[in-house]
């Protein structure tokens, strides 16, 4: 297998009793990649992720997540990777700085690290007036924004972001993109689920779930050539629907 | 080991934020001592009484002087007939009235024997039963009384009543049978025992509930890990709470601590692991803080009523008896009651203390399996 991959799955297989969330998925991810994983409700694609992250174990199939096994190292693989879910999950009823203080604590990085650290976070996100407020009081733009610095505070080879920027205002999200590429240029591969389309086209690649199964992957520009179409939305509409199958 | 540290400092800082737990924390403790220590009594005081004096002699006079001097009885009234005093019964402003007859005095100097009538209200069943027994006690002290004065055998009966019943009570361990040092102690296991179910449910199933469960979960934290240091700090609690208690317990109730203190305190600190480890299998059976809440008290009611703590054990039927021996709260108010009240020593309760490890080694066990599976 080739180094060049942060994530390869092979017929990575999902049941839950007599449904299929996942049905054979077979994908790489390129290093320092910003991957797009599209899909209707109930596509399947937050349960992908699951099994990526280690948060749910396959039924079948394998996956290799920053070169280690899924089932083998799962406990390094949670050491090398970040995860922000749809759900903020950061505590409301600590303060930013408490909140970075126990994360980051929790990867294992020195208390000396952590401070110089989080002090230059926080002045990226300009939040240094509010470090020592409760996060609960910030508006819901910020927060996501804190929650993706703190997922890859740790240094992780990829990070995990399960429809980051969900009812964010227009402007917020833009910002956030913009971290997503700092990150991206430093060499972090970036895995995303998003509902956007417009999000959709700042992505290196996407894949396309319908109905448990991997149903497009290419360049947002490959996928709008094969289905004819001049916008992602089109090309979601189309496959999302189930037409035509890869 | 700094995993655990880390989430211990984060639920500290969060349990001295939250506005709802922190006052029930150290509120909850003073209420129960300082109210329920004083509402959950057996005890009746001032029961209403009437007497019919037909003799009007010295004797009856005496009788009547002697039953009010206690605490016991408070005379209403003096009605001069069975109506007047059935009328006092109806409007239940006396609880019981006593009938002397004539040639009380007479009768109880020539025959050596007599009876007298007693009606009581027995619409509140217990209390009347308890006043007629106040009663019993009463007229078996004046008869020995009598029999002194008298120098003869005085035998004085209640009528239609067969027989007087030996009121020959000694109640050991507890001999003013003051009911604050029966039940403050048994209070303070409910306590730590709510502590332990209600607020580590609530807590662990909150994670679920607001989602960082979920970002707990991908991080290299262990379950175990994270699990001990969830119900760390509630065992510190407990135990806080407990010594707490015990203390005001001491200096409010003057409870008498007649066995060793750190023998409660070792027996709390694996009782407590033991109730952890039951709020710890409820928050994996649950999906959010109200289901938890549901659940823990369908549980802390049956743990209550089957404790021994307001009705004896011994008076229930066999198989609720039988029940009973799954109550962890049993054991425990056993414990305290027997080491607090009796002086016991570590050899007397060593079957509690047997019953209530390995009871806590399987629910956690079962606990501990169950939360691995399901998140």
């Amino acid at each position: 297998m080739s180094n060049n991959f942060a994530i390869k799955t092979i017929d990575l297989t999902k049941k839950f009793g007599n449904f299929t969330a996942c049905d054979n998925l077979t994908f790489e991810v390129h290093k320092g990649e910003i991957f797009g994983f599209l899909g209707a409700n109930g596509a399947g694609k937050t349960t992908a992720m699951k099994m990526l992250s280690g948060l749910l174990s396959p039924t079948s199939g394998t996956a290799k997540i920053a070169d280690y096994d899924i089932y083998k190292e799962s406990e390094k693989i949670k050491k090398n990777i970040g995860y922000m879910s749809q759900k903020f999950s950061l505590y409301d009823d600590l303060t930013i700085q408490e909140n970075i203080n126990f994360f980051a604590g929790i990867y294992g990085l020195s208390n000396k690290l952590i401070k110089e650290k989080s002090e230059v976070v926080i002045n990226e996100l300009d939040l240094k007036k509010q470090q020592n407020k409760l996060v609960g009081s910030l508006p819901l733009g910020w927060k996501q924004k804190l929650a993706f610095s703190i997922a890859i505070f740790h240094n992780p080879a990829i990070v995990f972001l399960d429809e980051p920027t969900g009812g964010v205002d227009p402007v917020t999200r833009r910002q956030f993109w913009d971290l997503i590429y700092q990150s991206a240029e430093r060499g972090l591969t970036v895995f995303l689920t998003t509902h956007y389309m417009d999000e959709s086209e700042y992505c290196n690649r996407i894949a396309i779930m319908a109905n448990g199964k991997l149903a497009a992957i290419g360049t947002p520009k490959e996928l709008k050539e094969s289905n004819s179409s001049s916008s992602m939305n089109d090309v979601f509409i189309q496959i999302a629907r189930g037409k035509n199958y890869v | 080991m700094r995993q655990i540290l880390l989430i211990i400092i984060k639920e500290f800082k969060q349990i001295f934020r939250n506005r709802i737990l922190l006052p029930l924390i150290f509120m909850m403790p003073i209420i129960q001592l300082l109210i329920l220590a004083n509402a959950a009594t057996f005890e009746i005081k001032k029961i209403k009484l009437a007497i019919i004096d037909n003799d009007k002699s010295h004797i009856s006079k005496n009788f009547a002087y002697k039953l009010q001097s206690g605490d016991y009885f408070k005379i209403i009234d003096y009605p001069n007939s069975i109506k007047d005093a059935e009328k006092l019964l109806e409007t239940n402003s006396i609880d019981l009235y006593i009938y002397i007859p004539n040639n009380f005095e007479r009768n109880l100097a020539k025959e050596h024997t007599e009876k007298i009538g007693v009606v009581v209200n027995a619409i509140d069943g217990s209390k009347a039963g308890v006043s007629f027994n106040y009663l019993l006690n009463n007229i078996a002290s004046y008869q020995s009384e009598l029999t002194k004065t008298f120098g003869n055998k005085i035998n004085l009966q209640i009528a239609q009543s067969p027989k007087i019943i030996s009121n020959d009570y000694y109640f050991w361990y507890n001999l003013n049978q003051d009911y604050k040092i029966y039940v403050v102690p048994g209070l303070l296991v409910l306590l730590i025992t709510i502590v332990g179910i209600f607020l580590t449910a609530i807590n662990i199933v909150r994670e679920k509930e607001i989602g960082t469960i979920e970002q707990i979960n991908v991080t290299p934290i262990k379950k175990i890990e994270f699990i001990i240091g969830k119900l760390l700090p509630f065992w510190l609690i407990g135990m806080f709470e407990l010594i707490f208690g015990m203390i005001v317990a001491r200096i409010v109730y003057h409870i008498p601590v007649l066995g060793n203190p750190l023998l409660i305190i070792g027996f709390a600190s694996i009782y407590l692991t033991l109730v952890l480890g039951i709020g710890l299998l409820i928050s994996t059976a649950s999906q959010n803080q109200q289901q938890a809440v549901f659940i823990s008290w369908f549980f802390m009611l049956i743990f209550v009523l089957l404790s021994g703590l307001f009705t004896p054990i011994e008076n229930m039927p066999p198989l609720v008896q039988n029940i009973t021996l799954f109550n962890p709260l049993k054991y425990f108010i056993e414990v305290i009651r027997l080491v607090m009240l009796k002086g016991s020593t570590f050899s007397d309760i060593k079957l509690q203390f047997f019953m209530t490890t390995l009871y806590s080694l399987v629910i956690n066990s079962i606990a501990i399996l169950v939360y691995r599976k399901s998140s």
